[in-house]
């Protein structure tokens, strides 16, 4: 039941994050943080495999793999999320450097037409 | 042709891509009724940048295709470098649209103080408009109603009028072909004074295959809907 109102929830922040998500130094603490967490829970569950049993059936999995399956659904849904709005943003950048690129080279393109007509 | 333009302080926006066959005489058209054409080449793989030099126009090239919005934001930042131009229009490259229409657009924002003058194929006779686009197209003319509360009879047409205040404005973050739908909730945002110009659109074999699929009709809704959601950065 637990693990019912926990995954829910997770998606749900999954969605927030989605339409709310930007670049802040929290989000950027809370994803090292995340990942930090990620490693340890992982050595510790590999060191201790019935510890996640016991977890499982804790917040109602029956078995410790069916939760390490569902942790990774949702870590799987906040990379994509995290990667799909940084991929965004750098498009955005990639626009703008492109833009003033192409603004700056048709000048000069200007510039040395100009000047060739001036010079013959 | 004329020796004077019949718009001196219009700029025309044209973004183009691999549109090498049909850009010479859409800038022939236009050219001798606008002070300056900006036509920006998105990343073609043909000769059009080339033909578009040759009939006189300004180029601006992106490096790499960014897409239409993109685009339209690039020329219209090119034509705001010439500080006496006070009105920009864009115009699509493919020849669906008409040089005097675009002309009469700008004197319809003078003559009423407009700042942005919106063409509609529906305002006028539409009859030259395929049936499955009409459909589609008022649908997407009555979400756009919906969405920004907006008059309009044609959500999606690409040629407009910007006068030079509403053009320094404008920011087009819709890279892609949703910035007809952005441009309107920019429209709607500002507070813009708008019109719509009744317009014909020259249905050709080029247009109609460089036109966009019906299904990007349901992209469109995404990002719109996405982009409605998400607080502006």
């Amino acid at each position: 039941m637990i693990i019912k109102v926990l995954l829910v929830a997770a998606l749900l922040a999954g969605a927030v994050t989605l339409i709310r998500g930007r670049p802040s130094a929290l989000s950027l603490l809370v994803r090292r943080g995340l990942t930090l967490g990620v490693i340890l829970l992982g050595v510790l569950a590999v060191l201790f495999p019935d510890g996640v049993t016991e977890v499982a059936e804790l917040v109602g999995v029956g078995r410790g793999a069916d939760l390490v399956l569902y942790a990774l659904c949702v870590t799987f849904l906040f990379v994509t999320i995290s990667l799909y709005l940084r991929l965004g943003q750098m498009h955005d950048r990639l626009v703008e450097m492109a833009r003033q690129h192409a603004l700056l080279e048709a000048e000069v393109r200007d510039l040395r037409g100009t000047q060739k007509a001036s010079e013959t | 042709m004329s020796p004077s333009p019949t718009v001196p302080t219009g700029a025309v926006v044209i973004p183009m891509f691999n549109e090498g066959s049909v850009i010479a005489d859409v800038l022939k058209e236009l050219s001798g009724r606008f002070r300056l054409l900006v036509c920006v080449d998105d990343g073609s793989q043909d000769e059009s940048v080339s033909r578009a030099t040759a009939a006189g126009a300004t180029v601006v090239r992106h490096p790499v295709n960014l897409g239409q919005g993109a685009a339209l934001q690039t020329g219209i930042r090119r034509a705001l470098q010439d500080p006496t131009i006070t009105h920009i229009v864009t115009f699509d490259a493919d020849g669906q649209h008409d040089a005097g229409d675009a002309a009469a657009m700008v004197a319809h924002s003078e003559a009423e103080d407009l700042q942005v003058v919106l063409g509609s194929r529906f305002l006028g006779s539409s009859a030259e408009v395929p049936l499955a686009r009409r459909a589609l197209l008022r649908g997407a003319a009555r979400f756009s109603r919906a969405t920004t509360g907006l008059q309009l009879t044609d959500a999606h047409n690409g040629l407009r009028v910007f006068r030079r205040d509403a053009a320094e404005q404008l920011s087009i973050r819709m890279h892609g072909m949703s910035h007809a739908s952005e441009i309107l909730s920019e429209v709607a945002r500002h507070g813009w004074s708008y019109a719509e110009h009744p317009v014909t659109i020259r249905y050709t074999d080029y247009s109609r295959a460089k036109g966009q699929r019906a299904y990007n009709a349901l992209n469109i809704l995404f990002e719109v809907a996405y982009h409605r959601l998400k607080p502006a950065s």
